[in-house]
């Protein structure tokens, strides 16, 4: 039962994140504005005009059309939620778009989990009912997706959205509304500071600087490490704070620091800068294209040493970029689906029975965000968006697929990250950091 | 000493890319006086064109197999680059700039900035905004050299790129449509008279322009290992400014604008930051602007009354 917007057409306005899906994953903006330059700014202004024209008729043309296909009987608008005979989530998610692939796996998961859930005889003696709108990537559809979601479907709760940015924009509207919401992978840590209906079930940006700090101290035993940001993206600059700060406590030494902006291609002046110093890994908090292109630049050069990262680097492009430069580097991320706890082992087995592929982290959080949604409901067991809010603020010790989740006051969540080591062309689980 | 060497090495790689670029602005400019925005988009459709005439020649598997890519596919996927960015350049000039030729000079400039969003648009729709890593063509061999790491990619980009700019030279110098070009540079109008086909020259202008801006794109992608659809945008700008640093409508002055743009860029990102790697570039311009208008190669044009 998907339901995505499909009367009218909305108009034609997105923002311009224009190059890549990973990248717009963004907790930062879009990655291809940096194009300033001085006399031609009109040009360039008129290319972002051009953009916004362009990219929803591109979408129109490729996917949205083909999507926005209602796939089963389309719900109505219900009565009230107590009386109702079933519960109703909202997802909003870009099923479409540039960051189409991140909407698409986090629904995929929470699918599998809501799935699981009517087929264990659903919540609380009720059917639970997920309700999927796209945002398209967008931030202005993705408040109009939460409206939505929550005047016409009546939502109990809502999930969303795996990007920052549109968690913040929806986020707001959730919060105006008192409808609890989750974002499954959102980890700028402003997300939930729009108020108390908002949690998340994902770390913070700058826990995972410190885990790859303490990771490269203690189990790698580096005494110099060089840094390697993008100073385009607040997400890079959060995450090499937090590494230096973390490395640097714990006795270790930065021995260059350096920074490129997103949509580089050209890291040589950096890496040979680098080369020149006693660096014994390079810590790139980056997006995988530019981590790819990086890890096979430092390789021409000749600079060998290890490369480390964050969640920014988790997409199949990575490995088809950087390919053999990458290996026996490391990343911090939320989840391996090679991990050995049973609950992640089935996760992965029946995600990969269900869809045909492995689940990747991102899909990972949304199957946890459903499931502690889930858990909220039945501890409260009511269907009432307040009685849920007050239960998500006090889940404890719930037992996810991306590892043990407690609601902290600020409504993030306090779990561990794990550390994966690139091995063979594959991310392989290396370590678990608990916070 | 060796991390300065390798900074200038790179520096000059990065140049002679610019430098086959900036060609293209420089002859088109030095006929119609036209700046042909939209020359940065045809560097990227060359580098396009590379990518799947390496895919249709199974450069996967040859990667796969461990056996490197055989040096005359190389030079094939080149060439069939180059033959098709020559075959854009020319629909370009035919579709956009034709009509407009006559018009005042500020109409046939926006027209070109048109055909380079439309460029830029149309790449991302086809083959989506997503940068992909450009595939091998050339496996790469690495040696050093007094503490200077060389690739045979670079090798390669300095190698192509020297072969190009020569053989333009003699084609300008030696032959009847180079000589034809020349002409039209100093007066069109002067040149229909004494018979000489201004549509055909222009043509070939810009077929030897794009061709040589999608060789840049092949270089570039061996170079910079990821393409994408807006990487005509900065890189055509750069080149741009190479031209006018040299003295816009001179060949040789392309070149050593390209050069000498290369290197600052590269010594600014080694020395003082990454971040002033583009700023440079524009710094270059005003100041070349403000100092000397004609750049350094270029002849002073006397305006008549």
């Amino acid at each position: 039962m998907r339901r995505l917007p499909s009367s009218p057409p909305p108009p034609p306005h997105l923002p311009a994140p224009v190059t890549s899906a990973g990248a717009a994953k963004a907790r930062g903006g879009p990655r291809v504005s940096r194009r300033s330059a001085l006399f031609v700014a009109g040009k360039l202004a008129l290319g972002r005009l051009a953009l916004r024209a362009a990219v929803p008729a591109l979408l129109c043309s490729s996917i949205a059309c083909k999507e926005s296909k209602p796939e089963g009987a389309a719900g109505t608008t219900g009565p009230s939620r107590e009386a109702s005979l079933e519960i109703v989530i909202g997802h909003y998610g870009s099923m479409t778009g540039n960051t189409a692939h991140f909407g698409q796996d986090t629904d995929k998961a929470i699918r599998l989990a809501v799935d699981e859930k009517n087929a264990a005889g659903g919540l609380l003696g009720k059917k639970v009912r997920l309700v999927t709108l796209d945002d398209r990537g967008d931030s202005a559809e993705a408040a109009n997706a939460v409206t939505r979601l929550i005047d016409v479907e009546k939502v109990s709760a809502i999930i969303g959205e795996v990007s920052s940015s549109l968690s913040l924009s929806g986020g707001r509207v959730a919060q105006r509304r008192k409808i609890p919401m989750v974002s499954p992978s959102s980890t700028n840590p402003k997300v939930t500071q729009v108020g108390d209906y908002i949690f998340r079930v994902c770390f913070l940006d700058p826990f995972q600087g410190k885990v790859m700090a303490d990771f490269a101290r203690d189990e790698l035993k580096f005494d110099h490490v060089a840094i390697l940001k993008d100073v385009k993206n607040d997400y890079s600059i959060g995450l090499a704070e937090a590494f230096k700060a973390a490395f640097t406590a714990r006795g270790g030494s930065i021995s260059l620091e350096q920074s490129y902006s997103a949509g580089d291609t050209d890291f040589s002046a950096q890496i040979t800068a680098i080369k020149a110093t006693k660096a014994q890994a390079l810590y790139v908090p980056g997006y995988y294209a530019e981590v790819g292109t990086i890890a096979r630049t430092s390789r021409r050069l000749g600079l060998g040493v290890p490369l480390m990262g964050g969640d920014g680097w988790d997409a199949p492009e990575l490995f088809e970029i950087g390919g053999e430069a990458l290996e026996g580097s490391f990343f911090s991320n939320h989840f391996a689906p090679d991990v050995a706890t049973a609950k992640s082992q089935k996760f992965v087995s029946d995600f990969k029975a269900k869809y045909g592929q492995d689940p990747t982290g991102l899909g990972a959080l949304g199957y946890d965000a459903a499931g502690a949604l889930f858990d909220a409901i039945t501890r409260s067991q009511k269907t009432d968006p307040t009685a849920i809010r007050d239960a998500l603020a006090s889940l404890e010790d719930f037992e996810g697929v991306s590892g043990k989740i407690t609601m902290n006051a600020n409504r993030d969540a306090d779990k561990s990250a794990v550390v994966v080591a690139i091995s063979g062309g594959k991310a392989k689980y290396r370590a678990t950091v608990a916070p | 000493m060796s991390e300065f060497l390798q900074q200038i090495v790179n520096g000059l790689s990065l140049g002679s890319i610019y430098a086959l670029i900036a060609l293209g602005y420089t002859m088109v400019y030095g006929i119609l006086r036209l700046i042909n925005f939209a020359h940065g988009e045809v560097f990227m459709m060359g580098a396009y064109a590379g990518h799947y005439s390496a895919g249709v020649l199974g450069v996967q598997a040859y990667e796969g197999s461990g056996s490197g890519f055989p040096v005359l596919y190389g030079l094939l996927v080149l060439g069939f680059s180059m033959a098709a960015a020559a075959l854009l350049g020319i629909s370009i000039e035919g579709l956009a700039y034709r009509p407009v030729r006559s018009a005042p000079r500020l109409t046939p400039l926006i027209t070109a900035i048109g055909v380079s969003l439309f460029l830029q648009n149309a790449a991302m729709l086809i083959f989506s905004p997503n940068p992909r890593r450009f595939p091998p063509i050339l496996s790469e061999v690495r040696f050093e050299l007094g503490g200077v790491i060389l690739t045979n990619i670079k090798l390669t980009i300095f190698g192509v790129a020297t072969a190009l700019m020569l053989g333009l030279h003699l084609f300008v110098q030696k032959t009847w449509t180079g000589r034809a070009m020349r002409a039209l540079s100093m007066n069109i109008d002067a040149a229909r008279l004494m018979g000489i086909d201004v549509n055909a020259t222009i043509r070939a202008t810009f077929a030897v322009g794009s061709a040589l801006a999608a060789a840049g794109g092949i270089l570039f992608g061996l170079d910079q290992i990821t393409i994408n659809p807006l990487m005509g945008v900065l890189t055509g700008l750069k080149a741009f400014v190479a031209a006018v640093l040299g003295g816009i409508g001179n060949i040789p002055g392309a070149l050593l604008g390209g050069i000498l743009i290369g290197l600052a860029e590269q010594l600014t990102a080694g020395y003082l930051s990454p971040d002033y790697r583009d700023a440079i570039t524009f710094l270059i311009l005003i100041l070349v602007l403000l100092v000397k208008p004609e750049g350094l190669l270029g002849v002073v044009r006397q305006e008549k009354v």
